[in-house]
Order: C-alpha cells, then sequence, then structure tokens
C-alpha cells in the first residue's frame, strides 16, 4: 500500500504549492498567453497600431515551404545534438567511474565545459573551425581536405550540432556519473562471478539499470535542442548556408528580434510550444513504458 | 594643435560645467559604433558639448545596428525611447512607416528655427532618406558606396600589365584566369553581396531593384532584381565560384580580413574600408571604381549609399528638440564632416564638405579615397539609383544570401535563385504592407 499524506481544507495546500504557481504564471502562463494572443494579429514594430488576421499568421507560415523544411532540419539537428551529446557522456562516466586514482581531477575536467556559455561556445568552436585562422582547418587543408562550412551544408550541420553538444556532453556526463555511482555492486559482482565480461555486464545490467536517467536526459536533451541553441547557430552560421541550419527556435529569434516580424514569431513560438509539447507526452507515452524504475 | 584645442575647450567645459548645469538639457543619443568609429563619435559629442552650454549629448553604444534598431524599438514601446537614434540604410522604410514614433528632421530644423536646406546635401546621399517631395526624414550620417579594392603586389605576381583595364566585367574575367593559373589562392572575394552584387548592380547599370521607385512610390513594391542584367552577373560571378576565381567567404564582410592579409587579390567593399585596410595592409594597395558591364546602356550611372541616418524620436518634451536640432545642424558643418570622411573613408555628406577636403589637399596626398565621390556624383540619380526603401529589407537580404549560396555553390543557376529569391521576398514585402496599412 502506498502512503499517502492528506491535509486538511485547502488553505495549507494551496499555500505550499503558491510558489510554483506564482512561478509558472509568472514566467510561463502569462507569456504563453501573451504569445498566442499575439499570434492572431499583425502588428508594427513600434506597438502602433495591430490588424487582426486571425489565424492568417499560421496560414502564411504554414505554406510556405522554406519553414516546413525546417521542421526536417530541426528534427536532424535535434536528434543529432541528442546523441552526439548523450553517447560520449555515457561512454565517458563508465570510464571515470573505473577509475581508482585521480576520478576527482578527472570529473572535474569533465565537468568543465559546462560552465562555458553557449554563445561562446560557438566563438571557441567557430576559431577552431575558421576557414582561415582555424587550426582545425588548417589541418584538413595539408590532409588535404577542403573545409568550407560557409558553402557545404554538412559540413555546418556538423560543426554547429558539435558546437551545441560539446557543453552538453558535461551536464550528461554529471548525471550518469552519478547514476553510475548508485548501481549496487553486489549485482555486478554476481554476474562477473557467473563469467560475464565488462561490456556484457554493462549492456546487460547497468544500461537497463539506467534506464531512468537516460529517459530523463533524452527529454532534457532535445528540449534542449529545440530551445536554447540560437546563439550557437547565431554566432556560427547564422542559419546558413542556404537554410541548412535554420532550425524552428532560431526562425523564432530571427524573424523577431531581427525582422521586427512580432506576429510571425509569436505564431512560431506557438507552433513551436506544441511540437515540443507533444514530442513530450509522445515520449513519456511510449518510451517511458520501457524504463524500468 | 587642434587636439589640443580641442582638448583645452573640453576641459574648460568641464570646469565650467557646476554653473551651467542649472539650465542643460540632456540629449539621448543611441549609436552603434565601437571601438575607432565610437571614439571618433564620442569627440564630435565633446566638441559639441564644450561648443555650448545649453545642451549636454549623452551618446550611448547600443550594439550593432540591428541590436541599436532594436534598443530603440524596444525602448519606444517603454516610453524611454532616446532623442536621437542611429538606424541603418535598410531601417529606413521601417521607420519612416513609423508615423507618430518619429519627428521628421526637416520638421525638426524648422520648428526650432535652425537654418537647414536639404539642398546642402550629395544628391545620391540625400535622395535615400528623402521623401519623394524632397523633404529630408533623417539625417544621413555615416554613408558609404561600394568600390574595388586591388592588391597590386597579387597582380604584379600574376604578370597582369600595370594598367590592365580593371573598369569592367568584361576585363575582370582574363584577370581572374591569369591570377589563378599563377596560383592565388582567392582571386576575387567581397562583402555584403546583396549590398554590392545585387543593389548597386541595379542602379549602377540603371535597371530596377523593384518596382514604384525601388520602394520610394509606396509600400505596394514588388521586387524585380530578376532581370537579365542581374541574372547575367550572378550568373557570371557562379562560373567564377565553379573555377574556383571567385571564392565566398560569407554573408557580411568576413571577406575583409582575407583581403588584408594579403591572399585575396580582388574585393568589392565599402569605400569605408579604407581605414581598416590602410592599417594593416602589408602590400600595395589600390581603390578602383566598381566595375560594370560595359554592354549595357547606360552604364555606368551611380552607386548607392550604405550606412546609417539619425533619426528623432517623437514624444520628447519641447526643450529637447531645439538641443537636437542644433546638434544636427552642428553634425552637418562642413569642418564636422570633412574630419569624419577623411577620418574614416566614409562619404562627405555635404558638398561643401566635399569641397573642404578637396581644398585642404586630402584627395592628393591620399589617392584613390575620392573614387567612390566620383562614383556617386557624376551623374544625377535616378529612379532606379536614388535608393532602395523596401519594409521587413534585412530578412529580404538575408533570403537574398541563401539563394545566392545556391548559386555560389552550384546548386542553382542564377535565374533560378533570382526568381526564389523575388517570390520569397514579395511575401516579405506583402506582409509588411499589411502590417502598416
Amino acid at each position: 500500500m502506498e502512503k499517502r499524506v492528506t491535509f486538511k481544507g485547502w488553505l495549507l495546500p494551496l499555500l505550499l504549492i503558491a510558489p510554483q504557481l506564482l512561478i509558472s504564471g509568472v514566467f510561463f502562463f502569462y507569456p504563453a498567453a501573451e504569445a498566442v494572443w499575439q499570434s492572431l494579429f499583425i502588428p508594427d514594430p513600434f506597438g502602433l497600431s495591430m490588424q487582426y488576421v486571425g489565424l492568417g499568421n499560421f496560414e502564411y507560415l504554414l505554406s510556405d515551404p522554406y519553414y516546413r523544411a525546417s521542421f526536417l532540419t530541426t528534427a536532424v539537428f535535434s536528434t543529432l545534438v541528442t546523441l552526439v551529446s548523450m553517447i560520449p557522456a555515457l561512454f565517458l562516466a563508465v570510464l571515470a567511474d573505473r577509475l581508482v586514482k585521480g576520478a576527482g581531477a578527472y570529473r572535474t575536467m569533465l565537468i568543465w565545459p559546462y560552465a562555458v556559455a553557449p554563445a561562446v561556445a560557438g566563438v571557441l568552436w567557430l576559431f577552431m573551425f575558421n576557414t582561415r585562422i582555424g587550426i582545425v582547418a588548417w589541418y584538413l587543408g595539408l590532409l588535404g581536405y577542403d573545409w568550407n562550412y560557409v558553402l557545404n551544408q554538412n559540413e555546418a550541420m556538423g560543426l554547429v550540432v558539435v558546437a551545441s553538444s560539446w557543453g552538453r556532453i558535461s551536464y550528461n556526463f554529471l548525471f550518469y556519473f552519478a547514476a553510475l555511482q548508485a548501481v549496487p555492486k553486489s549485482v555486478i559482482e554476481a554476474a562477473a562471478i557467473d563469467g560475464a565480461r565488462f561490456w556484457r555486464r554493462f549492456f546487460t545490467i547497468v544500461l537497463p539499470l539506467l534506464s531512468p536517467t537516460t529517459f530523463f536526459l533524452l527529454v532534457v536533451n532535445i528540449v534542449y535542442a529545440f530551445f536554447e541553441t540560437f546563439g550557437v547557430i547565431h554566432t556560427i552560421t547564422s542559419g546558413g548556408p542556404q537554410q541548412a541550419t535554420t532550425i524552428l527556435v532560431y526562425k523564432v529569434y530571427a524573424d523577431g528580434f531581427v525582422g521586427q516580424d512580432l506576429g510571425s514569431s509569436a505564431a512560431q513560438s506557438v507552433i513551436l510550444l506544441l511540437v515540443v509539447g507533444l514530442l513530450t507526452v509522445l515520449q513519456f507515452k511510449f518510451i517511458e513504458k520501457r524504463v524500468h524504475y | 594643435m587642434k587636439n589640443f584645442a580641442l582638448g583645452a575647450l573640453v576641459a574648460s567645459s568641464t570646469l565650467l560645467s557646476p554653473f551651467a548645469a542649472f539650465a542643460q538639457t540632456d540629449i539621448q543619443f543611441w549609436h552603434a559604433f565601437t571601438g575607432r568609429l565610437g571614439e571618433l563619435v564620442d569627440a564630435q559629442v565633446a566638441q559639441f558639448n564644450a561648443s555650448q552650454s545649453d545642451y549636454k549629448v549623452v551618446a550611448n553604444y547600443k550594439g550593432n545596428y540591428s541590436e541599436t534598431l532594436n534598443a530603440g524599438i524596444a525602448a519606444f514601446r517603454a516610453g524611454e525611447q532616446p532623442d536621437i537614434l542611429m538606424v541603418f540604410e535598410v531601417g529606413t522604410a521601417t521607420m519612416m512607416a513609423a508615423k507618430g514614433a518619429v519627428k521628421p528632421v526637416y520638421q525638426v530644423m524648422a520648428d526650432a528655427g535652425v537654418p537647414f536646406n536639404s539642398d546642402d546635401y550629395i544628391g545620391a546621399v540625400k535622395g535615400y532618406y528623402t521623401t519623394t517631395d524632397g523633404k529630408m526624414l533623417s539625417l544621413p550620417f555615416n554613408s558609404s558606396t561600394p568600390v574595388l579594392w586591388v592588391n597590386r603586389d597579387l597582380l604584379d605576381k600574376a604578370g597582369v600589365a600595370k594598367d590592365a583595364d580593371l573598369s569592367t566585367w568584361e576585363s575582370i574575367g582574363p584577370v581572374l584566369d591569369k591570377l589563378k593559373a599563377a596560383g592565388v589562392d582567392c582571386p576575387m572575394t567581397t562583402a555584403w553581396q546583396s549590398w554590392i552584387q545585387l543593389e548597386n548592380l541595379s542602379a549602377y547599370h540603371n535597371v530596377p531593384f523593384a518596382s514604384k521607385e525601388n520602394g520610394f512610390g509606396g509600400l505596394d513594391a514588388k521586387l524585380e532584381f530578376n532581370g537579365p542584367v542581374q541574372v547575367k552577373h550572378i550568373q557570371t560571378l557562379g562560373d567564377w565560384a565553379k573555377k574556383g576565381e571567385f571564392i565566398y567567404k560569407g554573408r557580411r564582410n568576413e571577406g575583409g580580413a582575407d583581403f588584408r592579409a594579403g591572399s585575396c587579390a580582388l574585393f568589392t567593399e565599402s569605400s569605408a574600408g579604407y581605414a581598416g585596410i590602410k592599417a594593416e595592409a602589408k602590400f600595395n594597395f589600390e581603390v578602383h571604381p566598381l566595375p560594370y558591364w560595359s554592354d549595357v546602356a547606360g552604364a555606368p550611372q551611380n552607386t548607392i549609399i550604405g550606412g546609417a541616418s539619425l533619426w528623432v524620436m517623437e514624444g520628447k518634451p519641447a526643450e529637447d528638440y531645439k538641443g537636437v536640432a542644433e546638434f544636427l545642424s552642428f553634425l552637418s558643418s562642413p569642418e564636422v564632416q570633412a574630419k569624419w570622411h577623411q577620418d574614416t573613408g566614409y562619404l562627405p555628406i555635404t558638398k561643401a564638405a566635399a569641397d573642404l577636403t578637396r581644398e585642404q589637399g586630402f584627395y592628393k596626398e591620399n589617392p584613390g579615397t575620392d573614387v567612390a565621390v566620383i562614383q556617386m556624383t557624376t551623374k544625377e540619380p535616378t529612379e532606379n539609383s536614388k535608393g532602395i526603401r523596401l519594409g521587413n529589407f534585412d530578412q529580404i537580404r538575408g533570403i537574398i544570401d541563401e539563394e545566392l549560396e545556391a548559386v555560389w555553390s552550384g546548386d542553382k543557376t542564377a535565374q533560378d535563385a533570382l526568381d526564389t529569391a523575388v517570390t520569397r521576398g514579395n511575401q516579405l514585402l506583402r506582409r509588411f504592407e499589411q502590417a502598416n496599412r
């Protein structure tokens, strides 16, 4: 039987959840409602006049093949960012978990990149891969590879994925490392006595036991890739070449804050909100079933 | 000596300020200049503040052009707008449409009783910022125009004769072949591809970039830059890109660093690149007029400007506007303008400033610095060459960048890319029209 604590009356419970409600209200529900409201208008930038257009902004967006194409770009980008930031993190965590000497130093070094702001990370990667002064671009040139992300769409995508994932690897590492410490040693030892080698033990025992962490990180990283990566894209590619790295959230930023088209920008954020909401619901419905707590 | 006098003025004004402070009105001025240009703006402001005691101009750097415009718009919505806002040329239509947010400059001047004649300004500069009936809406501040920068050492290395013709695109082709054959990695590159290779190309050949006098005649203008002249030019550049003779470096002025480092031979870039190139280039460089297609009748017409102008915001106390008028009048005086022109490579915005610079012997000592001035002023601007005034223009330039990249990478033909850019851009024009109905 589950234990439940029940409060009498409604005042105390309300008081206890009030801070969270207030924060959600001020920082989520109010701005979200405002976005929905604004998405029904075409305002001028100075707020002097507004034209009510109903669903016109949505119609305009969804009938634009370039906007629809950016859904695919976003899907590719988010999948890559999630994979590139989670798999190396797990690998590093497994290695760090086996360390006997100097574990603290390695851990600190591995967590460090998380402290670098995304836009700064973008500039760092830009310097390394810049076609004129980038050291990596220079070495690639020596190897006979003509690195040119300003015109090559795949290279541009690769570069923004790596730049966006780099700092996230540390974040994911932290969670995986903590989760690995919580895996009961007795289970591992029993398997070892039965003759299972390290990677066999990892795939059949450790990985399933990590599934709650993996699921949590999957949700969090996808949300990150959808919402928080425009700084990196802005500094490295500005969405180009052509539209190769124009993901949905970058277009929200570019149309709203550079183009002053607030109606379209608001409609795009509503669409983005729906997409991510739907994605999260799907994840909880279908993937969470495979998670062992 | 000049600097000493300025310093003395500044110092004395600081000493006197406790007494003058009672009656002083603060004038807020938001701009987008940092580094050397920021210092020069600060010096102009200090000189103005020292020259009188009624007003004190407070200059603030608000980020790049886009960020400064955004800061101004956000501030207006919050009722905290500055008196003067610097807006880049592509933001002109946005500001013009914002009736009730801006106070036209001609009106500010008239209300304050400050003498002001828009005919003092160079035609191609003035035209960009005036209404079709000749009323000046914003004060031109920094204006430049694209020219051809040449690395003479690389041309020598490739065996290009000193007097080889670089004035037409037809004659540039063989020069690029020679450079490529001599092993030059970057025979030619460009900055600001939309501004130089489409907007200026159109004006220079007297063909429309958009209908309705490039948008001057109304918000219902349509893009028309997919005509034969533009297609031929972009296709030629695309062919050069395929041969490795035209190297694309990026959407902004990324190519500038390559040119200054000596790796690019030819570089189409703003005349305002002068200060940077002069400071950094360790090779012999030259300034040439922008090349044109000699088979187009009437070419070369004149090129158009890029840069920024100063807009006066609505909704400030009446005494502010008197000070604003004094400050704007000070900025356009021949002495201030001539110094700005010589320090930065931006154009002199008034005829008097150009004449003063010539009298001072600046063009003789710095050959090539008058190329841009001549290129802009030899012919009276036409409907197609006085400027471009389109809503959502920053976004439209983004679309043009995307489509041109498709040409440089060989994914699309010039005709296909420009047709698509026109279709996509027109949708943005219709949206702007709707927002400002």
